[in-house]
């Protein structure tokens, strides 16, 4: 097997807890996002416009939808005979089998993945952000600055920096501070969690990190202090650009209607960097007589007769006469009954809106949740859909 | 398990009178139904049955072929049991293109003799349908026929042409006619046979022996008596595509609800070649009634009884009605499109009235700017 010069470790193990119901029985990267995708899309179309093509996908919680949209690889042009996807789940060793215990523990355990292909680079990215990004132009300014590890760094709004690890510079990118989740953030240059490690580096600081007892072994809280405290080359890439992370509710809601504007932030009809997904293998869209759409994202296989009104809806989606969507995101396959409106939601996979059903209203800013398969009758009797 | 049946789809002689629609790519590749070419029904159809060894006999224009079907990954194709087979004319003979498809199947004997398959299924790709040939095959063996004739019952082919068949109270095949005769039957032979792969070989070599090289015309037709040629009827809906005429015709039925819930759905979806493109957006104050619309288009005007293939853009102000727009085509600023049926890549400029006919839409080739 050939060197590679960089493969990825792509964290996908995450629970997504503030996500609510929509992650109940999925992992967090397979959440649907912007009417055909899945969230780690990006983040693997990344990698294949990046030129990268080993990435190693590590997996933890609800890992069975996650798996099977994966599969070898295929729509990322990842299904490679020297390197392509591999799936990393948590495995029995000798002295017997441990779960991830944090994301720079996830890498330690796949050390001999890395090694197998010995590269002079390694980038760690996650699978829940939402972004276009060429790690080849990050790459290029790490080897320029020598550095150790390279953080990319983008300007966030300073009430939202204390969710973040934020980052000081100086004029040559280089990283003079490092705090994770401040409280009272002193720069707003947060940290995208996209890192690439000089290989040589990581690997110490990672055997390093796993014999320490305090640690928990995470890379924004553990290995990136302890190699600015031995005073190694910590550099920030700057990244102009849209990037979201989607871990909540609101936040998740508020990516897909940044994709409605007129000139959205985020392109997803650039054909120089598409998004793949998995092709659902749906007919086109059938727009009815009554149906009224606008400033909408519109996907394969629905089957429209209401209206829809900025809104962002999956493949398969059928609404039936009269009803009304607003500001909301419908998941595949749900169905929407005669006169329901719905106003400020996600709707979860498989749900079903009965007839006269009213979700939210025009005065409530409040986002309702409905989840995968559930039934929503007229006297908001919630039941969910068994399954068969 | 392994399946029995062997997929053939021939493409030799396939009449392709559309005009320009066939003028660089033959019948199998004109795109149809927003986001397909006429080979993915009847190859998802075959993939939907079970049948993992498909050959596509390529005869001419086949570079769009090739382009569209590819390894065959997209219709689950590609492994290493079986697969897709694209088979063009292997012959050093110009003469030898013009022959038969009995020829061309001899030519590629070496395909059949090597596939496990006992039977085989031969279709055209001009048949519209969703069909189970696991169902056909069932047919086949119960009534011991030596041939099965895939046949759909259907007075109205919307200007398609289609051979006419006629059956005794047993459903034998008694009578086939071609579209031109005088046959009074509302029977409408799918040109789907299905039989023995030793049958075919038989055929294909006596036949040959004789100097007959068509497989209906020749071998078929004048074995009616002698071999066991039964129907088999196809409930689901069929549309003939093989002049300009029915293509326009067909497709605007695809506008009705219960045609498009029984032909993309029913038994099997219609898979076709993934081209990653956003889902469609609908800008402010566009309008879109009773239209097909496929991903990656961008509308900003109005659409109305329309079929929209991948990458369509309507700008603001432009109206389109009763046409078909293929891939990339560009609609400019306040332009009128009335009955037509523009290839892939058309621009039409701004303030363009362009109007055909319900019964003679107009016909823009591909990349013409208007």
């Amino acid at each position: 097997m050939g060197q590679k010069e960089m493969i990825a470790m792509l964290l996908a193990g995450g629970e997504g807890k503030r996500l609510g119901v929509l992650t109940r029985d999925l992992a967090k990267p397979a959440v649907y996002f912007g009417g055909k995708y899945r969230i780690i899309d990006f983040t693997l179309s990344n990698c294949a416009h990046s030129g990268i093509d080993t990435v190693g996908v590590l997996t933890q919680y609800q890992p069975l939808d996650l798996n099977r949209y994966l599969g070898i690889g295929s729509p990322w042009g990842l299904d490679r005979r020297d390197g392509g996807m591999t799936i990393l789940p948590p495995f029995v060793k000798q002295k017997g089998g441990v779960w991830y215990k944090g994301t720079a523990n996830a890498i330690y355990q796949n050390m001999s993945f890395i090694e197998r292909y010995n590269p002079e680079y390694v980038l760690v990215i996650s699978g829940d952000h939402i972004y276009k990004m060429d790690y080849e132009l990050m790459l290029q300014h790490h080897k320029h600055t020598g550095a150790d590890v390279t953080i990319a760094g983008i300007e966030v709004d300073w009430k939202e920096a204390g969710r973040f690890g934020v980052m000081h510079i100086d004029d040559e990118d280089r990283i003079t501070a490092f705090e994770e989740k401040p409280k009272n953030p002193t720069s707003n240059i947060a940290s995208m969690g996209v890192y690439i490690f000089t290989w040589s580096e990581l690997q110490k600081y990672l055997i390093y990190d796993e014999g320490n007892r305090a640690s928990s072994h995470d890379f924004g809280k553990d290995i990136i202090p302890s190699m600015m405290k031995d005073g190694k080359e910590l550099y920030s890439y700057p990244f102009k650009g849209y990037w979201k992370d989607v871990g909540t509710i609101e936040s998740l809601w508020e990516a897909n209607m940044d994709l409605l504007a007129d000139d959205p932030p985020l392109d997803l009809s650039d054909s120089s960097w598409r998004i793949y997904s998995v092709s659902p293998n749906q007919p086109a869209q059938r727009i009815g007589a009554q149906a009224e759409i606008s400033s909408s994202l519109v996907t394969e296989g629905c089957m429209l007769e209401g209206s829809v009104n900025r809104s962002v809806l999956f493949y398969g989606v059928h609404t039936a006469k009269n009803s009304y969507i607003t500001e909301s995101v419908v998941m595949p396959n749900v169905r929407i009954g005669e006169g329901a409106r719905i106003y400020r939601a996600i709707i979860g996979e498989g749900a079903v809106i009965q007839a006269g059903v009213t979700i939210g209203g025009p005065e409530d800013d409040a986002i309702t949740v409905i989840a995968v398969d559930q039934f929503v009758t007229s006297d908001h009797l919630l039941q969910e859909v068994e399954h068969s | 398990m392994k399946h029995k049946m062997l997929g053939v789809i021939n493409l030799i002689h396939e009449p392709d009178k559309l005009e320009r629609l066939t003028q660089g790519r033959c019948l199998a590749t004109v795109p149809f139904g927003a986001r397909y070419r006429l080979i993915d029904f009847v190859l998802s159809s075959m993939v939907n049955s079970g049948i993992s060894n498909v050959a596509v006999f390529a005869h001419t224009k086949y570079r769009s072929l090739m382009d569209h079907l590819g390894s065959g990954k997209h219709w689950d194709l590609q492994h290493r049991q079986g697969g897709l087979f694209v088979l063009p004319p292997a012959t050093d003979d110009i003469q030898d293109f013009n022959r038969g498809d009995l020829f061309h199947f001899y030519q590629h004997r070496d395909y059949f003799y090597r596939s496990a398959q006992e039977f085989v299924v031969i279709t055209r790709s001009h048949m519209v349908c969703n069909i189970d040939f696991e169902k056909v095959i069932q047919h086949h063996l119960e009534r011991e026929a030596d041939i099965t004739v895939v046949c759909k019952r259907q007075e109205d082919l919307l200007t398609g042409k289609a051979r006419r068949v006629k059956l005794n109270e047993d459903g034998r095949i008694v009578a086939i006619q071609d579209h031109f005769g005088r046959l009074e039957s509302d029977i409408n032979s799918m040109e789907m046979y299905v039989m023995r792969k030793e049958l075919l070989m038989e055929i294909v070599e006596t036949s040959l022996a004789q100097g007959q090289d068509h497989l209906v015309r020749h071998a078929i037709l004048s074995r009616l008596d002698k071999l066991k040629v039964h129907g088999y009827m196809y409930e689901g809906y069929l549309g003939v595509v093989n002049t300009l005429a029915s293509y326009y015709r067909n497709s605007m039925k695809l506008l009705n609800p219960q045609v498009w819930k029984e032909l993309f759905f029913q038994p099997g979806p219609i898979f076709t070649k993934v081209k990653d493109e956003p889902p469609a957006r609908y800008l402010d104050g566009s309008r879109a009634v009773n239209s097909l619309i496929a991903n990656g288009c961008r509308i900003e005007g109005t659409v109305i009884n329309s079929i929209l293939f991948r990458g369509v853009h309507i700008q603001k102000g432009a109206v389109v009605s009763n046409s078909i727009i293929m891939q990339n085509g560009i609609i400019g600023l306040n332009s009128i499109v009335q009955h037509s049926i523009l290839d892939k890549d058309v621009r039409v400029e701004g303030n363009r009235d362009i109007r055909g006919a319900d019964s003679s839409p107009f016909l823009a080739g591909k990349r013409k700017i208007i």
